[in-house]
């Protein structure tokens, strides 16, 4: 067991670990931070997309025990500080980007890291860029629109929500 | 201008702030003080002999508590199959025993035969890969065609042989021999509909806690129907009286029909539970839900079109060999017959249809439901069928559909159902004008132009929803009603909360059932909340498959609100001083008719509960009402589907350009959720035709085990696509009008998209007549070099 210190959410933590915990272990059971999902077994679906010092990781191909020091966000922390949705939550609810609700985290801070880095993307743009992150109910239509959305494009002409 | 609240309200979803907070429940979620972790063994072979388990140093090990196998469960019941069909001969089909933990032989790689409990899942999983085991390979049977061959190796050895059952229905066989005896033309396909696994996003988990001061049990499950799962579980296999046993689905992540069975993991937590008294917890990985999730479709048939000199469709027969796979999972034995030969007349008037299936037994996951469950498997056969006759013909294939569409209502097909409404024309012409047809040559004289082969692929389908009546499908073997209900309780300050039999997992129930109650007591949504997924607390209701939510349960949810009205109706007149007949509800205000004499919603439920100067001889306080709504037909949604595509003749790549869908769903309470459910389906039928296939080499071993070899559909690989309900013929027997839409999407699509590519090919000078789903560049390719 080794003890593992980082920022959560803002908010410091430090835990007893094993070096084989991996981080979505840590965040759901250690913390009760359930919100990042675990999909799969293979880091293919991306539910379990979280950030880590900026940048998009997914939490099942790291351990925990790698965050050491690190500035972590997971969907828990997305919300304004007042608690009303982030633009990015408002825009999957405004545009119904969500079904099961089950990839929902992944998908928002895997968007939220897209318009980090390219605060206008295109369509195509945008479906290459969710290559990791698989969703089974909503065929990516709403998703992709919301996306749009939230970077301030004109949705309007997409086919209805 | 839309409605902004009430039935037709695009109203944005209640339920997504949780979801999109990281707020929500799933199975996963809960854990419970005192929780053991469970890890299954599984077979690694697809059929064997258990010889030996030596379970002694697994259960030396740190953390273990006990470890089970089959003997455990010896005298315990095994997993039921919910649905008896006869065969042609007036047999009853063959149900081979099913145990949570395998007995003397394993039957399909994933087939379980320990399990181990311990403290942690760490000390579960390392102690099951402990577990000493000599299992003898047998030779295993996977192709179903050897697996009906004489002296083939047989799935149980108490049968006497692999057929489960041999099914045949529609007309007169004289009918069916004449119409094609005396057709002008006889257009046959052989065609496969590929395995797939339904893969909800969230894996399947089961949670089960014992209470030994009331001795009660809970399970926390994913499931679609906790109702179900509790009455299959308590009376079929562990004998565990209703009453004390309580059934948890809270938010679940996907069902598409693979969370409809129930499974033997519940059954395992809930008796290890109870044996160990502690709480119980299995949590599915990835790769075992590929090999314990009832996988779906599996079907290899040949299908015949006799048509006269006119064009006109005269006959159809159909041979299909439908794989159960090792078991029979819960409602398997039904979807090859009931819900797939009920709809091959399809949206056609063809006067003589036999539909023939065998049911077979392989060394394989068993095969169940999944979106769409049957429906599917028709509307790909018979729409791929048309389209070849077409060409065979020389004629427009939409036109060959318009000149055979059925066109007045109610119509009683020739396998056995009556569509009640429907307008084929209407939604054909609709799909015609959202993809302008009139231009495709231009676009595809275009694509020519920068050498690529463009295809447009158009069909058809029809399907039957919100499976019922009761008696009929008592009739026909079903072993348990198909009615729903639902409870309103009205609290005294006025709110409501909606006990419902449905069970919402993605379709956004808690946001479209309160528009209803709302429209219908002309009050504010806010104040209505939706109880699901507790079988303690909601009446008994039979869950969410087949598009039923809305029709059936939604139904019943109107009955109920009915009988509210009524009883507050009464309250108030007392109230009111006046005659009930006088009384109105509008806006939520009950007036006498004719006076400005009025009383508010929530002066009349207060009442209720304060019956103070009440006639209470005449009127019980409270105001709490149930109804049980048991539909006396399916609802038969319809629609024309469209895709264009571009088939790259070099490599035998596909690009979906463009897809389009018009259905006919009767009345939309939610068109946001409703078009978003059409969105998902078609997705998945694109994932089924373009990428999805679930593959078992010749051992029985899975290929295709995980997201690294099962191709699932991603943002890429899927256009933005047209989707239009407007042309509505309301259902004319439920209250809402509502027929369902949850499948549609994966019904239509699959043959739209085949229909498109050969389309390409065959306009590119190449004779092809059909490819096989999943279309690969590969398979494409092939099939372009003859």
């Amino acid at each position: 067991m080794t003890k593992v210190t980082m920022t959560v959410n803002g908010k410091a933590v430090s835990k007893e670990v094993s070096g084989n915990t991996l981080m979505t272990e840590f965040l759901r059971d250690a913390l009760h931070l359930t919100g990042t999902h675990v999909g799969c077994d293979t880091s293919q679906c991306g539910a379990c997309v979280i950030h880590v010092d900026g940048k998009s990781v997914k939490a099942c191909t790291m351990f925990a025990a790698e965050a050491e020091g690190a500035e972590v966000v997971t969907i828990e922390g997305m919300a304004n500080p007042d608690g009303s949705l982030s633009v990015i939550q408002q825009a999957f609810q405004d545009h119904h980007g969500l079904q099961c609700g089950f990839c929902t985290p992944g998908m928002v801070m895997t968007a939220a890291k897209l318009l980090e880095e390219n605060p206008r993307p295109s369509e195509h743009e945008i479906r290459d860029y969710l290559e990791g992150n698989i969703c089974r109910c909503t065929g990516y239509h709403n998703i992709v629109k919301a996306i749009m959305a939230a970077s301030g494009q004109d949705v309007s002409g997409i086919a209805a929500e | 201008m839309p409605k902004d609240h009430g039935i037709g309200a695009a109203q944005k979803r209640r339920e997504d702030v949780r979801f999109l907070t990281g707020a929500g429940q799933y199975t996963d979620d809960i854990s419970v003080y005192g929780q053991t972790y469970c890890a299954f063994l599984r077979s690694d072979v697809a059929h064997g002999t258990i010889k030996s388990i030596d379970t002694s140093d697994a259960e030396a090990m740190p953390g273990v508590l006990r470890i089970f196998t089959g003997k455990d469960f010896e005298g315990i019941g095994g997993l039921p199959c919910g649905w008896q069909v006869t065969d042609k001969h007036g047999e009853p089909m063959k149900e081979p025993g099913h145990p949570v933990l395998a007995q003397g032989k394993v039957r399909h790689v994933g087939d379980p035969f320990a399990a181990v409990i311990a403290e942690t899942l760490e000390e579960a999983r390392d102690a099951a890969e402990a577990i000493v085991y000599d299992i003898e390979e047998l030779p295993a049977v996977v192709n179903m065609k050897a697996a009906l061959e004489e002296g083939a190796t047989k799935v149980h050895d108490d049968l006497s042989d692999n057929l489960c059952y041999d099914w045949q229905f529609g007309s007169d066989q004289t009918d069916v021999d004449k119409a094609f005896a005396e057709a002008a033309h006889i257009t046959t396909l052989e065609l496969v509909n590929n395995r797939l696994v339904a893969n909800p996003m969230e894996p399947r988990v089961a949670l089960g806690e014992y209470n030994r001061a009331n001795d009660e049990s809970t399970l926390y499950t994913t499931s679609q129907n906790p109702h179900v799962i509790r009455l299959l579980m308590g009376a079929f296999v562990l004998g565990i009286p209703e009453h004390k046993l309580r059934v948890v689905a809270p938010d679940v992540g996907g069902g598409f029909g693979t969370k409809i069975f129930h499974y033997a993991e519940e059954a395992f937590v809930t008796f290890a539970s109870r044996q160990l008294n502690r709480p119980v917890k299995w949590t599915s990985t990835r790769s075992e839900a590929f090999m314990s999730d009832a996988h779906g479709r599996d079907h290899v048939t040949k299908i015949e079109l006799a048509l006269d000199a006119e064009n006109n469709f005269t006959g159809l027969r159909t041979d299909t060999l439908a794989n159960m796979g090792a078991y029979l999972s819960t409602f398997s034995s039904s979807i090859p017959t009931w819900l797939h030969g009920t709809l091959m007349a399809g949206n056609y008037k063809t006067p003589a249809i036999q539909v023939n299936v065998k049911a077979v037994f392989t060394n394989t996951v068993p095969v169940d439901a999944y979106r769409g469950a049957g429906r599917p498997e028709a509307t790909f056969q018979l729409e791929r069928l048309v389209d070849k006759a077409a060409r065979e013909l020389g004629v427009d294939p939409i036109a060959l559909r318009r000149q055979n569409f059925i066109d007045s209502f109610p119509y009683a097909t020739p396998v056995a159902v009556e569509y009640d409404t429907g307008d084929y024309v209407a939604t054909m012409d609709k799909l015609e004008e959202m993809i302008d047809r009139q231009g495709f040559e231009a676009r595809r004289e275009e694509s020519r132009k920068r050498g690529k082969l463009r295809g447009l692929g158009v069909n058809c389908y029809i399907e039957a929803c919100g499976i019922a009546p009761s008696n009929l499908v008592g009739q026909l073997g079903a072993r348990a009603g198909l009615y729903d209900a639902a409870t309103v309780r009205v609290n005294a300050t006025g709110s409501i909360s909606v006990m419902v039999g449905a069970h919402s997992h993605g379709q956004g129930h808690e946001t479209a059932f309160p528009q209803v109650v709302a429209e219908m007591l002309g009050i504010d949504e806010s104040m209505i909340d939706i109880v699901h997924g507790d079988s303690s607390k909601i009446p008994f209701g039979m869950g969410t498959y087949g598009s039923r939510s809305l029709a059936v349960c939604g139904s019943a949810m109107v009955r109920a609100t009915e009988k509210i009205i009524n009883k507050a109706k009464k309250i108030a007149s007392h109230l009111l001083e006046a005659s009930e007949a006088d009384i109105e509800l509008k806006d939520g205000q009950f007036t006498v008719a004719g006076t400005d004499k009025s009383v508010a919603w929530g002066d009349v439920t207060l009442a209720a509960y304060v019956p103070h100067n009440y006639p209470l001889e005449e009127i019980e306080p409270g105001l709490e009402e149930t109804a049980f709504y048991d539909p006396s037909n399916f609802t038969y949604p319809s629609g024309a589907y469209a895709c264009e595509v571009e088939v790259d003749p070099e490599t035998g790549r596909v690009e979906i350009l463009s897809f389009a869908a018009a259905d006919d769903f009767g009345n939309v309470v939610n068109p946001m959720i409703v078009e978003g459910q059409v969105h998902g389906g078609i997705a998945q039928g694109i994932g089924q035709a373009m990428l999805e296939n679930c593959v078992y080499d010749e051992n029985g071993q899975l290929l295709s085990a995980s997201y690294m070899d099962y191709a699932m559909p991603r943002a890429e690989d899927v256009p933005f696509f047209q989707v239009d309900h407007s042309c509505a013929t309301p259902c004319t027997h439920n209250p809402l009008g509502v027929k369902g839409c949850g499948e549609a999407g994966a019904i239509g699509s699959p043959p739209a998209v085949v229909n498109a590519v050969l389309d390409a090919l065959n306009a590119g000078g190449m004779k092809v007549d059909h490819i096989d789903m999943p279309l690969s560049p590969h398979r494409v390719w092939k099939a372009m070099q003859g």
